[in-house]
C-alpha cells in the first residue's frame, strides 16, 4: 500500500482524537474536582446528543438553539446525578462513589433506551456545504467544528480551573477535602458544580458529534472508554494532557486500522491504556497525581 | 444550599418529564386504531360453530434484538386470526392463535414453547422472531414432533433440514446471490467489502467471500467496522487504494448511514451497494442525502406499488399494506411479512387436512406456489424455506424514497 491514504487516516484520526479529548476534559473537570472518575461522562455525551436531536426534529428548534439548549439540560441532569447519587454518599470510600458513577452510567442508558427507543438519529451538520479537500485529505466541515469545540473547551475550563476563584475553589476541594472546608469552600457545592459542568461539556460533545455519529441510546459506553484512555494516557487532571491524549487515541486507532487491519481498531486504544497504566500511570505529561485525603 | 438544590432538581425533574412526554407522543399510533375501532361496526359474521383451532405463537415482543421485528410479527398475527374468524374461519370451525413473548430471550423462548406444545395443545406454533430463540426451540419440536414455522432468516434453521421446522424469512445467501447477478449484469468484476463486525454483517462478509469468486467478481479489500464506530473513512481510505469499481457494505443501521457519508466526504464516486438490512425509513433518515443512488436487494414489500401489474405477488402486497395499514396506522414491513406467510402457510394447510400434527407437516412441506409476502414459496423435504433469489429485488433510493432499480 502506498502512503496516499496517509493524510486521510491523519485527518480521520485528528477528528476522532477532537471527540475522545472532549470527552476526556469531562474525567477531568469532575476528577479535578471531587477526585472521583465519572464513568457517566459518556451518557452525558450521549444525552446531549438525544437532547439535540430531540429539540431539533420533535420540538422543531432553530439548530443553533436545539444545540445549545442541551447544554444548561445535561447541566441539571449532572448536578442531579451529584445530588442523588453523590452528595448522600459522601462519607463513603472514593471507589464506592465511582463505583456508584458506573451504576448511574446504566442507569442513564436504560432510562434513555425506555425514552428514545433503540434507534439512531440524525442531526443536520452546523454548517452546509462539500467536505474541503486539504492536501490529499477530504475533511467534513463539521469535523472542524468538533476540533474548535474540543480546543476551546479545553482551553476554557484550564482558564477557569487556574485563574478564577470559583475555579481555584474546584480545585482546592480535591487536593484536601478538610482544609478547604476550612478556608470556607462549601465543597459539596463545589462537588456539584463540578458534575453539572462535566455535563455541560458532555452536552457540548454530544450535539457537535451528532451529525457525524448519528446519536442513539447506546454511544456513551464506547466514548466514555476512550475517553477515559485519552484522559489517562495525557495524565488524567490535565486538559492540554486530554487533548493530546485524545488526538493520540483517535490517530493510532486510524493509523493501527488502515494500515495494520479495521478488525483491531478498537485493541489499539485498550493496548495503549495498558501500556501507559503499567510503564507511566502518571500520564505522558507527567503531571503528579492528584490524591484525595485519606 | 438545600432549597436551591432542591429547585434545581424540580427544574431537572421538569425538563426530563417534558422530554419523556415528546419523544413519547409519536410512538403511540395504537391508541388512534383503538379509538376508531371502539365500537364494533363490522358486518354480520358467519357463525361459527365448534372448538377453536389453537395455532401457537412465539414472538419478540420485547427485548433489546427483538422488539422492533416481533411487535410487528404480532401485530400481524393479531389481524389474521379476525381476518380468518371473519371469513368463516377454518372449514367453520373459529381459529385461535395464542401468542407468547419470548422476550428475545433463548430460555423464555423455550418456557413458551413447552407452554404451547404441552399445556396449550396447539397444532402448530409460528415463529419465535430471532434465529437465536428459534435455535435454541428446534430440538423441542422434533422431540415433541410439532410444526414449527420460523419467523428468523439464519441458514441453519432449514439447512440441514429438520423434519418439523420450516422458515418464511428470506435467508442472507439470496440477497446475495440477487446482489451478485446485478452486478455481473452491470460487469462489475472487482468490488471493495466493508461489514458490521456484528452477527448479520460477519456473516453477510462470509457468504460474500463465497459467491463472489463463484460469479468471477474479485475481492479487493475487506474492511470491518464496529456497530458503535462513529466514523468509517479509514476504512473507506483503504478501500478506495485498491481501486474496486464497487463499494458492497453489509450492515444494519447506524453504521451504513455512516459509511454512505464518509463516502460522499471522501468524494468516492463508484456505485454503492447495501444489504437488505438498510432496507428501513431510518436509514433514509439517518444517511439523508448521502442515501441517493445507494442500490440494495430487498424484500418487494418496500417497492410494491412500482411493481409491474404482472407481478405475482403484487396484489397480495398490497392488500396485506393496505389491511395493515388500516388496522394499525402505520406501514407494514418485511418482519410482519415473515409472520403473515407462516401463518398463511399453517392456515392453508389447516384449510386442507384440518387439525393433526403429522398431517399440516405434510401438508406444509408440499406447499407449491404460495404466493406471500416475502416471495413465492415452493416447499419440499429437501427445502424448508422454499425461495429463491427472485425473492429479493433490487430496490435503489431517489429523491428519498424506493424504487426499483434499473436492470
Amino acid at each position: 500500500m502506498d502512503g496516499s491514504g496517509l493524510p486521510q487516516f491523519i485527518a480521520t484520526g485528528i477528528t476522532q482524537g477532537a471527540i475522545y479529548a472532549l470527552v476526556a476534559v469531562g474525567f477531568n473537570l469532575v476528577y479535578s474536582a471531587t477526585g472521583i472518575i465519572n464513568f457517566a461522562q459518556g451518557e452525558f455525551v450521549m444525552l446531549g446528543g438525544m437532547f439535540a436531536v430531540t429539540c431539533y426534529s420533535m420540538l422543531h428548534l432553530p439548530l443553533a438553539l436545539a444545540v445549545v439548549l442541551p447544554i444548561a439540560a445535561v447541566m441539571l441532569v449532572g448536578a442531579g446525578v451529584h445530588y442523588f447519587t453523590i452528595r448522600p454518599l459522601r462519607r463513603a470510600h472514593l471507589l464506592t462513589l465511582i463505583m456508584v458513577t458506573v451504576g448511574v452510567s446504566v442507569a442513564l442508558r436504560g432510562l434513555a433506551k425506555v425514552v428514545w427507543g433503540a434507534d439512531a438519529y440524525p442531526l443536520p451538520p452546523f454548517s452546509a456545504g462539500e467536505s474541503l479537500s486539504l492536501a490529499g485529505a477530504n475533511i467534513n466541515p463539521q469535523s472542524l467544528w468538533v476540533m474548535a469545540c474540543a480546543a476551546a473547551t479545553g482551553a476554557a475550563l484550564t482558564l477557569f480551573l487556574r485563574c478564577t476563584l470559583q475555579g481555584r475553589a474546584m480545585v482546592a476541594c480535591a487536593l484536601n477535602r478538610r482544609a478547604a472546608q476550612l478556608v470556607g469552600i462549601r465543597v459539596e457545592r463545589m462537588h456539584m458544580w463540578a458534575f453539572a459542568l462535566a455535563g455541560g461539556v458532555g452536552a457540548i460533545a454530544g450535539s457537535v458529534l451528532a451529525p457525524i455519529a448519528l446519536p442513539s441510546y447506546d454511544v456513551g459506553l464506547a466514548l466514555a472508554l476512550k475517553g477515559f484512555c485519552a484522559a489517562v494516557l495525557g495524565g488524567i487532571g490535565s486538559n492540554a494532557g486530554a487533548l493530546l491524549g485524545g488526538v493520540l487515541v483517535g490517530l493510532l486507532e486510524s493509523l493501527g486500522a488502515g494500515y495494520v487491519s479495521s478488525g483491531y481498531k478498537d485493541a489499539f486504544a485498550f493496548f495503549v491504556l495498558l501500556l501507559v497504566l503499567l510503564l507511566r500511570p502518571s500520564g505522558l505529561l507527567n503531571v503528579p497525581t492528584r490524591r484525595e485525603e485519606r | 444550599m438545600d432549597l436551591q438544590v432542591r429547585r434545581v432538581v424540580t427544574v431537572v425533574v421538569c425538563l426530563l418529564a417534558t422530554l419523556l412526554l415528546v419523544a413519547g407522543c409519536p410512538k403511540a399510533p395504537e391508541d388512534e386504531s383503538s379509538l376508531g375501532a371502539g365500537m364494533p361496526t363490522r358486518p354480520t359474521k358467519p357463525a361459527l360453530t365448534g372448538e377453536p383451532i389453537k395455532v401457537g405463537a412465539i414472538f419478540s415482543v420485547t427485548g433489546t434484538a427483538g422488539a422492533p421485528l416481533g411487535t410487528p410479527e404480532k401485530e400481524t398475527a393479531l389481524m389474521v386470526e379476525e381476518m380468518v374468524n371473519d371469513s368463516g374461519g377454518i372449514n367453520g370451525r373459529p381459529l385461535k392463535i395464542i401468542i407468547e413473548d419470548d422476550q428475545s430471550d433463548n430460555t423464555q423462548a423455550a418456557t413458551a414453547a413447552k407452554k404451547l406444545i404441552e399445556a396449550d395443545q396447539v397444532v402448530a406454533v409460528v415463529g419465535p422472531t430471532l434465529s437465536g430463540t428459534t435455535l435454541a426451540i428446534v430440538d423441542t419440536f422434533e422431540k415433541a414432533q410439532v410444526p414449527l414455522i420460523s419467523c428468523a432468516a439464519s441458514i441453519k434453521i432449514t439447512q440441514p433440514v429438520k423434519k418439523w421446522v420450516f422458515s418464511t424469512a428470506q435467508p442472507d445467501v439470496l440477497a446475495v446471490a440477487r446482489l451478485m447477478e446485478y452486478l455481473k449484469a452491470k460487469q462489475i468484476k472487482s468490488i471493495a467489502v466493508l461489514y458490521d463486525s456484528n452477527p448479520f454483517g460477519k456473516s453477510g462478509a462470509e457468504v460474500l467471500d463465497k459467491q463472489a469468486p463463484e460469479n468471477g467478481i474479485k475481492i479487493v479489500a475487506k474492511e470491518t467496522f464496529e456497530s458503535k464506530d462513529t466514523d468509517m473513512t479509514t476504512q473507506l481510505t483503504k478501500a478506495k487504494a485498491a481501486n474496486p469499481e464497487a463499494v458492497i457494505c453489509w450492515g444494519t443501521n447506524p453504521g451504513p448511514a455512516i459509511v454512505a457519508k464518509n463516502m460522499k466526504q471522501l468524494k468516492m464516486s463508484i456505485p454503492l451497494f447495501m444489504s437488505h438490512g438498510v432496507a428501513n425509513r431510518k436509514f433514509i433518515e439517518l444517511a439523508g442525502d448521502a442515501a441517493e443512488g445507494v442500490v440494495f436487494p430487498a424484500g418487494k414489500l418496500l417497492v410494491a406499488e412500482t411493481l409491474p401489474e404482472t407481478d405475482k405477488q403484487r396484489q397480495v402486497l398490497l392488500d396485506y399494506s393496505k389491511a395493515f395499514q388500516g388496522k394499525y396506522g402505520k406501514s407494514a414491513d418485511t418482519f410482519g411479512g415473515h409472520g403473515w406467510d407462516a401463518l398463511q402457510l399453517v392456515i392453508q394447510a389447516l384449510k386442507q387436512v384440518g387439525p393433526d400434527r403429522a398431517k399440516l407437516r405434510d401438508a406444509i412441506e408440499s406447499t407449491k406456489d404460495f404466493v406471500g409476502i416475502s416471495g413465492v414459496f415452493n416447499l419440499s423435504p429437501t427445502d424448508h424455506n422454499g425461495l429463491t433469489k427472485d425473492a429479493f429485488v433490487m430496490v435503489t433510493i431517489k429523491g428519498g424514497n424506493w424504487t426499483l432499480a434499473e436492470q
